[in-house]
C-alpha cells in the first residue's frame, strides 16, 4: 500500500512495490491521461510530475512517490486553463495527440523554472518527448504563446 | 441490430438508437440508391426492409447533430468531413454537434466506382476523407437545406424563391421575417420525398461560410487536458489485461511454452494460443509485463527464417533487377521506350536504395473486447482507420455475423496506414471469447516493432533519353522488391509528360509484414524520380528548376507548383555560407505539391540539418486550410524522420530494432526552424492532403547535398554513418 497526494488529493493505491507509477495511475486509480508509449523512458509520453519535477511514470517505481505530490494532465488545472493548455488549443498544436499530455507536462516544468524560455531553452527541454506527428513547431509555438500571455 | 449508447464525455457519443427515436425536430436518415448515399425521410425509412439510420438532426433547441464517419488519427477530418454537410446546410457551426457514425459502410461509407463497380467505404487511407465524402455530404447538406426552406416557404405562404438562409436562419428578405432552423424543425413536416439538388444548385466558392475558412477543431480540446478517449484509454467493469507475444521470426506460429511456470505467476490468469502467437492474461497490465519477461515458447519454422534485409537489398535485388528472364509486370508503358533510347543523343541511368520503414504510431497497437454472457455478440472498442472492414474481419474470425460485432471507434493515436488492418484486434477479441472476462489487450512497444508491418524495402533502377535539344523523351523506372502493389504507388510520374515510358516492377517474397505507410511506395518512388532527375540537370548543367521546366514536359499543373515554390523560396537567391537548397516535386491522391529544402551539413558527424522548407501544393479546394497546413507540417516531419532517421533491419527473418532508441525517430531539436506551405488557389474539387507532405523530402535532401558537396546520396535514409562513408568515397 503506497500513500501519496494525486493532483492534491489524498490517495493510496494498492499494487506490488515496484509497479511502474504508470500504470498505477491509468489502472489503478483510472487516471488514463498519462499515456504509455514505450515503456523504456525513451519518448516522454508517460510524463508526470512528481514534487513539481517531471518525471517518466513508466520509470518510476510507485514506492518511490510514497508521500510524495503527483501531477498529471488531469490535475494541471481544473478546467484545461493553464496558461499551456490554453496555447495549445490556440495554437491548434494536438494531432493524433496521443503525446501530448506528456509534452504539455513536460513544458510546464520548464515554465515553473523558467518563465520566458528562448526558443534554445524550449527545443533543449522538450527533446526528450517525441511527437510523431510532427508537431514541434507547433509546440514551440504554443510554449511561447503561453509565456507570452500567461 | 441498434448500437447501444455509450457515453463518454470526451469524444462525440454514439446514439445511433437514441438519434432515429429523437423526439422532436427534424432527422433526416440516409439511404443509398443508385447514384450513392442520399438523404430519406424517415417515415420511407421505416418502411423500408433495409435499416435506415440518421446523418442528420435538427433539435427544436437548433442544436444540429451531424455523424462524422471520418477516423480521426490526428489529420483533423472528423471536424471537416461533417463541416462540409453544414457548409450546405448553411448550418451555425457553433451549433453542430458532432458523433461518430456506426462503423457501418453500407450506410455511412463513401462510394467508390472502380471498373463498372460500386461500393462503399469508410476506409481512411490514401488521404481519402475529405475528399471522397465532398460530393455526398455537400448534396445531403444542400437537400436537408431545402426542406427547411420549403417548410418556411408554405408556414410563410411565400414563394420559397423570395427566401434565403443565414447561419441556422431562413429569412424573407422582403419582410423582414426570420426563423431559426430549430423553429422550423418544430413544426416541418418531412417530405414524402426529398427534394433534388442537382451540383448546380450548390452554394459556389464565394458563398462559402465555412469551407476554406479555418475552424478550430473538435477533437482538440479533449488532447489537452486528457479527456479524449483512445481505446488504450478504455475501461470495463471486470476487465482483466492482456499482451501477445509473437514469434521473432515473423510469422512464425507457437509450438510449446511454458505454460505452467507462467500460470503460477501472481495475477496471471493463463495464457492464449492465438496463430501467430501466445498471450498472456492477468489480473493487472504489469503483471502481464512480468510474466511476458518470463515467457518462453518454442516456434515452428516460417518462410521469413533466415531473411536478412541487408543481403537482399544488396545482393538479391540487384541479380533481380539486372535477370532479363525475371518475372516483370509492366505497369505503364507508353510510346516507343526502345526507339526513344535508340535514337536517344544521350542517356543517363542511376539506381537508388530505400530501407524498411515502421510506423512508430505513439499509441502502441492494442483493444478491448467484450462478449456477452451467450457468447453471440462481441463489443469492440479500437482505434482503426477502417471500421467497417475491422468488423467484418473480426466477425469473421470470431464465427459471426457482422451484425453480432458491435464496434466502438476511438480517437487513434496515430495510424499511417498501419491501422486499417485489424490484427491486433481480432486479437483481443479471441482472447476475450476465451478467458470469458472483457480484455484490454495491449502490444509493448517492442511487440509493436517485432511483429510490425513495414514499408518495403525497395532498389529502383532508372534511365532516361535524350533527344539531341536535350528534351527527355524517354523514361525508364523500374522497382525491385516484396510487397506487390505496395512497390508501385507514386511510380507513374504522369505530371512528367515524357512520351514514351516504361515502367516495371519486379518482385521478390520473403514472407515478412509489409504494409502501407504513409504514401508507402511514393517514399522510394518519388526519391528516385526526384533525385535522379536532379543528376541529370547538374550533368546537363543546367539549373535543377529549369530542367524540369525544359526538359521534363511539366503538366501545367506541375508548373504551376513549381514556379509557386521557386518563388516562395526565392529559389535562384545565394544561400548563406554553409547552407544549399534542393527541390523536388510530387503527386499523392489527385494533389500535386513541389517543395524546396535548406539544408547544413556537420561533416565531422554526418548530420545532415534541414534548416527551412518551403512546400507548394494544390489540393483543389482545401475544405480547412489550418487543419491541411498542420496535416502538411506533419507530412514533412514525418518525411524528414524516415530519410534522416528511420531504418528498420532484419536478420534472420528477426527485427533488429526493439525501441525508440535503436529505432530512431526525428525529435524537435532536429525539427525545422521554418515551415513554409501555401496552397495554389482553386475551386476544383478537393484531392488528397494527408500524404503528399512527406514523399518529396527525400530527394529535396538529396539534392541539397549535392548542391553543398557536389556528392550524391543513393540509399536512404541518408545516416550519419551513410553520409560520411559518401564525404569519403
Amino acid at each position: 500500500m503506497v500513500a501519496f497526494t494525486l493532483n492534491g488529493k489524498r490517495v493510496t493505491v494498492n499494487t506490488a512495490p515496484d509497479t511502474p507509477l504508470l500504470w498505477a495511475l491509468r489502472d489503478h486509480l483510472k487516471l488514463p491521461g498519462t499515456k504509455y508509449g514505450c515503456g523504456a523512458g525513451l519518448c516522454g509520453a508517460c510524463t508526470v510530475h512528481v514534487n513539481g519535477k517531471a518525471v517518466r511514470s513508466c520509470q518510476t517505481e510507485v514506492s518511490a512517490v510514497k508521500g510524495a505530490r503527483v501531477l498529471t494532465i488531469e490535475g494541471l488545472s481544473p478546467d484545461s486553463s493553464h496558461p499551456l493548455q490554453k496555447a495549445w488549443v490556440a495554437e491548434q498544436v494536438p494531432q493524433c495527440g496521443y503525446c501530448q499530455s506528456g509534452q504539455i507536462m513536460k513544458a510546464a516544468e520548464l515554465l515553473a523554472k523558467n518563465p520566458k524560455p528562448s526558443r534554445t531553452d524550449i527545443v533543449r527541454h522538450m527533446n526528450g518527448n517525441i511527437c510523431r506527428c510532427g508537431t514541434y513547431t507547433r509546440i514551440i509555438s504554443a510554449i511561447q504563446r503561453a509565456a507570452r500571455e500567461g | 441490430m441498434t448500437i447501444e449508447t455509450q457515453s463518454n464525455s470526451a469524444g462525440p457519443r454514439v446514439t445511433r438508437r437514441g438519434f432515429l427515436a429523437g423526439t422532436g425536430g427534424l432527422t433526416f436518415a440516409i439511404v443509398l440508391g443508385a447514384n450513392g448515399a442520399g438523404l430519406i425521410t424517415p417515415a420511407r425509412a421505416k418502411s423500408m426492409a433495409q435499416e435506415i439510420t440518421a446523418w442528420v438532426r435538427i433539435a427544436p433547441d437548433d442544436v444540429i447533430t451531424i455523424l462524422t464517419p471520418a477516423a480521426e488519427m490526428g489529420q483533423g477530418s472528423m471536424t471537416s468531413v461533417p463541416l462540409i454537410l453544414a457548409e450546405e446546410l448553411d448550418a451555425d457551426w457553433d451549433k453542430v454537434v458532432l458523433e461518430w457514425a456506426p462503423a457501418d459502410p453500407k450506410v455511412y461509407g463513401y462510394t467508390r466506382k472502380r471498373g463498372g463497380r460500386v461500393s462503399q467505404s469508410m476506409a481512411i487511407v490514401g488521404s481519402r476523407a475529405v475528399m471522397m465524402y465532398y460530393n455526398q455530404m455537400r448534396i445531403a447538406g444542400a437537400q436537408a437545406r431545402k426542406v427547411l426552406l420549403d417548410a418556411a416557404a408554405s408556414r410563410w405562404r411565400v414563394p420559397v424563391s423570395e427566401l434565403t438562409t443565414e447561419p441556422s436562419q431562413v429569412v424573407h428578405g422582403k419582410s423582414g421575417r426570420r426563423m431559426s432552423y430549430g423553429e422550423i424543425a418544430s413544426f416541418a413536416r418531412m417530405p414524402a420525398t426529398l427534394p433534388k439538388v442537382g451540383k448546380g444548385a450548390l452554394k459556389k466558392k464565394s458563398e462559402f461560410r465555412l469551407i476554406g475558412k479555418s475552424v478550430p477543431r473538435r477533437d482538440i480540446p479533449a488532447k489537452v487536458n486528457g479527456t479524449a478517449q483512445f481505446s488504450i484509454d478504455v475501461h470495463l467493469p471486470g476487465m482483466v489485461y492482456a499482451s501477445t507475444v509473437h514469434s521473432p521470426v515473423q510469422n512464425g506460429k507457437p509450438k510449446s511454452w511454458n505454460e505452467a511456470k507462467i500460470k503460477a505467476m501472481p495475477g496471471v490468469l493463463g495464457t492464449v494460443k492465438l496463430k501467430q502467437g501466445v498471450a498472456i492474461v492477468a489480473d493487472s497490465f504489469e503483471q502481464v509485463l512480468v510474466a511476458r519477461s518470463a515467457l518462453k515458447v518454442e516456434w515452428k519454422g516460417a518462410k521469413a527464417k533466415g531473411f536478412d534485409s541487408e543481403t537482399v537489398l544488396e545482393k538479391d535485388y540487384a541479380r533481380i533487377a539486372g535477370d532479363p528472364k525475371a518475372k516483370i509486370k509492366t505497369l505503364q508503358k507508353i510510346g516507343d521506350d526502345k526507339a526513344a533510347f535508340a535514337q536517344a543523343a544521350r542517356t543517363y541511368k542511376a539506381e537508388f536504395r530505400s530501407d524498411l520503414g515502421y510506423h512508430a504510431q505513439m499509441e502502441p497497437l492494442n483493444a478491448v473486447a467484450r462478449f456477452n454472457a451467450a457468447g453471440d455478440r462481441v463489443e469492440i472498442w479500437e482505434g482503426t482507420q477502417a471500421p467497417g472492414r475491422s468488423r467484418q474481419m473480426i466477425a469473421k474470425a470470431l464465427g459471426l455475423e457482422t451484425s453480432q460485432v458491435i464496434h466502438h471507434q476511438c480517437y487513434m493515436g496515430g495510424g499511417f496506414g498501419r491501422r486499417s488492418r485489424t490484427d491486433y484486434t481480432i486479437e483481443a477479441a479471441l482472447i476475450a471469447k476465451e478467458i470469458k472476462r472483457p480484455v484490454k489487450m495491449i502490444w509493448t512497444r517492442e511487440e509493436d516493432i517485432a511483429y510490425g508491418m513495414f514499408r518495403p524495402q525497395s532498389l529502383l533502377r532508372l534511365e532516361a533519353a535524350l533527344d539531341a535539344s536535350g528534351k527527355v523523351t524517354g523514361w525508364r523506372h523500374s522497382v525491385t522488391g516484396d510487397g506487390k502493389r505496395l512497390l508501385q504507388s507514386g511510380i507513374k510520374n504522369f505530371y512528367y509528360q515524357v512520351p514514351n515510358k516504361n515502367i516495371e516492377r519486379r518482385g521478390a517474397s520473403h514472407g515478412i509484414r509489409l504494409k502501407h505507410w504513409r504514401a508507402v511506395g511514393h517514399v522510394f518512388n518519388v526519391y528516385a524520380i526526384e533525385a535522379f532527375i536532379d543528376e541529370m540537370a547538374a550533368a546537363e548543367g543546367m539549373d535543377s528548376l529549369d530542367f524540369r521546366l525544359q526538359r521534363m514536359s511539366p503538366s501545367k499543373k506541375a508548373q504551376t507548383v513549381l514556379e509557386t515554390v521557386a518563388k516562395m523560396s526565392d529559389w535562384r537567391a545565394k544561400r548563406p555560407e554553409g547552407r544549399a537548397v534542393g527541390l523536388s516535386m510530387s503527386e499523392r491522391s489527385g494533389s500535386l505539391g513541389a517543395g524546396v529544402v535548406e539544408i547544413s551539413l556537420d561533416g565531422k558527424s554526418g548530420k545532415i540539418r534541414v534548416h527551412k522548407t518551403w512546400l507548394a501544393i494544390d489540393g483543389g479546394t482545401i475544405v480547412q486550410p489550418d487543419s491541411a497546413r498542420r496535416n502538411l507540417e506533419s507530412g514533412i516531419i514525418y518525411g524528414l524522420s524516415s530519410v534522416l532517421k528511420e531504418r528498420a533491419t532484419m536478420k534472420d527473418g528477426i527485427v533488429e530494432q526493439s525501441n525508440f532508441h535503436d529505432y530512431e525517430v526525428l525529435r524537435i531539436t532536429d525539427a525545422p526552424e521554418e515551415l513554409h506551405v501555401e496552397f495554389i488557389d482553386k475551386d476544383t474539387k478537393p484531392t488528397g492532403i494527408g500524404e503528399i507532405g512527406n514523399p518529396w523530402v527525400a530527394a529535396a535532401v538529396a539534392n541539397a547535398f549535392h548542391a553543398l558537396t557536389g556528392k550524391r546520396l543513393h540509399h536512404m535514409p541518408f545516416t550519419p554513418e551513410r553520409v560520411k562513408a559518401v564525404l569519403k568515397a
